[in-house]
């Protein structure tokens, strides 16, 4: 068996577009929005996730056979509560700053949908190897969106990218000006929706019949 | 008391759940297509935050905070074990949901049936962990405070979701762009309705 069969390929590449986390299943979300602002903080959220996802579902698919079905989302919360725990402390060992911008978000984690749905769905019900693959797949599907939200916000917000200056000094001379708008929370949203907008447009079978 | 109700108006509408911090996200979506059942959610996660929160607050306090054991004793008042308290909020939140869901189905099986479908997706909602996260963060004085809290914040969260089911139920006679159809006008207006809340921020308490 070569490293990645074509049923492991599918299972890696179906969530970054046909099924993506975010903008089709609408799981996340809270996370995505809320670290947005700027494209380093959405970078490092986006890592933390795909660890945390593609372990757990490690984990959760070695116990799959052990675990109880009655108390199973307990079983589950306090894994992903344990990794979200040492995440938590690496992040404010070795990126001490980002760790306070994201505040509270790093442990939103644990809440994340993206995690019980996986889990749930996929972990339980599969070998380790598959749910990693699976993990890995989801959690990049999430940054991708993540990382694209956080690099429009941040351009057109504070005409930055990690904090470089990428608008010229010239344009801001010639009468442009910084989008104050991008940083406020609700634009996040709006983001999105043009994501989703556009990732429809290309996938017609994607789109609701009704409101 | 002037204080509580301070922190109980920002936290409804200042410092409002989802417009401010987008937490609830998901069950906010997901159930906000028709008004009762979006009435009936957002009871139940004020109730369970109501709950979980003052709860928390005690054991952040008299066990997690470094130093909060002190008083077990001398020997104790040196301890830091602040680094447990995701593993420990969570536990307390899922616990809690779970008591929840059998006494009020022992004692009122009219709300039961009401609730019944909503209180197992709380324990995985990020409004309620989120409250707990949030109040670790704020410091607050006393218990008072933190239960003014949690009722501002799950008050502030009924009223979101109100606001998006009622507009969702007009909108069903709109005719939106067909890839902006369900998910994608959804967003835009919570993004809208964002803004809006955005006009509270000047308030100053």
């Amino acid at each position: 068996m070569s490293l990645l069969s074509s049923r492991n390929r599918k299972v890696l590449v179906d969530p970054l577009s046909k099924s993506n986390p975010v903008i089709i299943l609408v799981l996340g979300i809270c996370s995505a929005l809320a670290v947005t602002a700027k494209l380093e903080p959405a970078l490092v959220m986006s890592i933390s996730v795909i660890v945390v996802v593609a372990f757990s579902n490690v984990i959760v698919s070695l116990l799959r056979n052990t675990i109880p079905a009655r108390i199973r989302i307990i079983v589950q919360l306090v894994v992903v509560a344990t990794l979200v725990t040492i995440v938590n402390e690496v992040l404010k060992a070795f990126a001490y700053d980002v760790s306070k911008q994201l505040s509270v978000f790093v442990g939103l984690i644990i809440t994340n949908c993206i995690l019980m749905g996986r889990l749930e769905a996929f972990a339980l019900g599969n070998k380790p190897w598959p749910a990693f693959i699976d993990g890995i797949g989801n959690g990049l599907g999430y940054g991708i969106i993540l990382v694209i939200v956080g690099f429009f916000r941040e351009l057109l917000g504070s005409g930055t990218l990690f904090d470089y200056q990428i608008i010229p000094s010239s344009f801001y001379e010639a009468g442009y000006e910084n989008n104050g708008l991008m940083i406020l929370p609700p634009m996040a949203l709006i983001v999105v929706a043009c994501i989703i907008w556009v990732h429809r447009i290309m996938n017609k079978d994607l789109q609701e019949d009704n409101n | 008391m002037e204080n509580l109700i301070n922190i109980f108006v920002k936290s409804v509408f200042i410092d409002n759940m989802v417009f401010a911090y987008f937490l609830g996200m998901c069950s906010y979506l997901a159930v906000s297509k028709t008004v009762k059942t979006a009435m009936g959610l957002g009871i139940a996660v004020t109730f369970v935050l109501l709950v979980t929160l003052p709860i928390n607050y005690l054991l952040e306090n008299y066990i997690l905070k470094p130093g909060a054991l002190a008083w077990a004793g001398e020997s104790f008042a040196e301890l830091d074990f602040s680094f447990l308290s995701f593993i420990i909020f969570i536990a307390v939140i899922a616990s809690i949901v779970q008591l929840v869901e059998m006494v009020v189905e022992k004692y009122s099986p009219a709300l039961y049936d009401s609730l019944g479908i909503f209180l197992p997706l709380i324990a995985v909602n990020c409004a309620i962990l989120g409250g707990s996260l949030f109040m670790q963060e704020k410091n607050f004085l006393n218990i008072g405070e933190a239960t003014s809290y949690a009722l501002g914040s799950g008050i502030g969260w009924l009223l979101a979701i109100l606001g998006l089911a009622a507009i969702r139920e007009k909108l069903q006679y709109s005719n939106v762009p067909g890839p902006l159809k369900g998910l994608g006008i959804t967003f835009i207006i919570t993004g809208l309705m964002g803004i809006a809340f955005m006009s509270f921020l000047g308030i100053k308490l």
